[in-house]
């Protein structure tokens, strides 16, 4: 590309002011740190002693230590049941939105208000909505008929907070979905209709391709989100000891890191989770040439 | 079936999952608000109407936490929060104007690694981060979230650019034309252009920053009087385990979140359009 202002004389001087900042972020904020995330992975480091040559023994005993290797496993899980829930209900509602329904404004508005309040907040009422013997969840469950669940135990956890951390993201996944359905020309739907098609058929056939583009960037933003998925998990499932009954890989890299000051073990699951990131996003662009249409 | 009737079925088929999305939605921040207003013994209660109504709560919290520490939570998420859409926009928007307007050496690269940084984890920068403050000796201080806040972004870079882009390139040439400097063309014409972006951007920053947990707790002291709202809320929750008034920290948790609710309710088209946007542009 060609086009631009070109700076004379002293104002070369007010564009690298200009992009002072950025550089500095560059390199201390992402880039920078992304080589010293690298290289401290290499040592081992207490931040007291100085650090130690360790070559690939953290990544050697990340596969040896049980609790990351759970903690690992958990994040996979996670991400299983949270990806395909947050994409389908939210393509769902905006689909369900999309039909020139009375109060949408309504609705948006309501779907959209954990996306902006806090987690720790409304994390504090799930807390209380879980309870075993006072929350208003058990109660709804025993005057149905059935029995009481200990949502917040080791063995319900998992789902527990897959639960919340859904209802706090299909608000923002339906504004994206509606985003793309308004784009999809009416002309389409009336030519398909024309043919004789129900709605159930039109969905399928003119609906569902069009919206690829959608559901591939709805996917990857959940994905990424699922992997780093930290505030509700913190909230709901944080015992005692400061430990976890549903840790996950963020949550053993912080542990690692500010509470046991092992700086190289955490840094070399850091970089296990950016290539976690990495690995995941390949496929997704190999699925997008493949797969997703575009107009 | 006739297709009018069909049609009606569906139409009410759809209200019906909507309505009970819509409630599932609701009920937890309905719930937050009626604990908020309940006396004590009644915190449990399964009644969604406060019986008896009381505001007490509201006044326990800022007397019961020990040194007015509810207040300061509140001043210290405001004056972050602000201080990260200061800086955010600023350094965002400089660096935007220079990636849309001006021609210069590299930088398209440099463009090109920028948006590429928005692929790695943050969790991978926390750790070299964490190390440099503790040897500047910025730990327990509030300057970790501070300073990060002035040295741009991509998100807000990428988002400001795709902005200015759009503003017609004939107003910088009759600008020019006149003698204008470069800065005086992003500082008279760019920016004050660019106010819908500027708001949809300083909204995303706010909330961010706002409902940041994960740094001020690795960052800030644990102390009720030095760190934010989320963090405050969340030890505060913490000591409740031990038996307490829930109904004191529901009314924390509706007061922190308050702030934006205004916000949402006052700038629900830029909110709403900021992420449409991010979806449609990629």
């Amino acid at each position: 590309m060609d086009y631009g202002l070109k700076p004379l004389g002293r104002e070369k001087l007010w564009l690298w002011l200009m992009l002072a900042p950025t550089l500095i972020g560059l390199i201390f904020g992402t880039v920078g740190s992304l080589l010293a995330t690298l290289a401290l992975s290499l040592f081992n480091w207490d931040l007291i002693n100085s650090p130690q040559w360790a070559g690939a023994e953290n990544y050697i005993q990340l596969f040896q230590n049980k609790d990351y290797i759970e903690a690992f496993v958990n994040t996979l899980k996670f991400s299983a049941l949270y990806v395909p829930s947050v994409v389908v209900i939210s393509l769902l509602l905006a689909v369900l939105l999309n039909r020139k329904i009375y109060g949408v404004g309504f609705f948006r508005t309501v779907y959209f208000l954990p996306t902006v309040t806090s987690a720790v907040a409304t994390a504090l009422v799930w807390n209380m909505i879980y309870g075993k013997e006072t929350g208003i969840l058990n109660f709804l469950l025993e005057s149905l008929g059935f029995a009481p669940v200990c949502w917040l135990c080791t063995d319900n956890a998992m789902l527990s907070v897959v639960i919340v951390n859904v209802w706090g993201a299909v608000g923002e996944g339906m504004i994206i979905f509606l985003a793309g359905l308004t784009a999809i020309p009416r002309d389409y739907y009336e030519a398909a209709s024309l043919d004789g098609a129900n709605e159930f058929q039109q969905f399928f056939k003119v609906t569902l391709p069009l919206v690829t583009p959608s559901i591939f960037f709805q996917t990857l933003i959940s994905a990424i989100n699922a992997f780093q998925a930290y505030d509700y998990i913190y909230m709901l499932t944080r015992r005692g000891q400061g430990d976890s009954s549903v840790p996950v890989a963020v949550y053993s890299i912080y542990r690692n890191a500010f509470h046991f000051f092992r700086m190289g073990d955490a840094s070399a699951q850091a970089i296990q989770l950016a290539l976690l990131v990495a690995v995941f996003m390949g496929i997704m662009f190999w699925w997008e040439r493949r797969y997703v249409v575009y107009e | 079936m006739s297709k009018s009737l069909y049609k009606t079925l569906l139409d009410v088929l759809a209200y019906a999952v909507l309505l009970f999305g819509a409630l599932t939605m609701l009920v937890p921040f309905l719930w937050m608000i009626s604990v908020s207003f309940r006396v004590p013994a009644e915190q449990f209660s399964r009644n969604i109407i406060p019986n008896p109504f009381t505001l007490q709560n509201y006044f326990d919290l800022f007397e019961d936490l020990p040194n007015q520490a509810f207040l300061y939570l509140t001043v210290n998420s405001f004056k972050l929060s602000i201080l990260a859409v200061i800086g955010q926009v600023l350094t965002c928007a400089m660096a935007a104007f220079a990636f849309a307007i001006v021609k210069f050496k590299g930088r398209d690269f440099l463009f090109a690694l920028l948006v590429a940084t928005l692929m790695i984890p943050p969790q991978v920068s926390l750790i070299p981060n964490f190390i440099i403050f503790k040897y500047l000796g910025w730990i327990g201080t509030q300057l970790p979230l501070i300073v990060p806040a002035f040295w741009g972004g991509a998100f807000g870079t990428f988002l400001l650019r795709q902005y200015f882009l759009t503003i017609p390139r004939d107003l910088v040439d009759a600008a020019r034309m006149d003698g204008a400097s470069l800065f005086d063309i992003f500082w008279r014409i760019y920016l004050p252009l660019s106010k819908p972006a500027v708001a949809a951007l300083s909204i995303f920053v706010f909330k961010d920053a706002w409902n940041d947990l994960l740094h001020p707790l690795v960052y800030l002291p644990t102390d009720m009087q030095k760190t934010t709202l989320t963090v405050g809320l969340a030890f505060f929750q913490q000591q409740l385990q031990m038996g307490g008034k829930f109904t004191v920290l529901m009314a924390g948790a509706f007061l922190s979140i308050l702030p934006l609710l205004v916000i949402f309710f006052i700038a629900q088209k830029q909110f709403i359009e900021g992420v449409a946007l991010s979806g449609v542009k990629r």
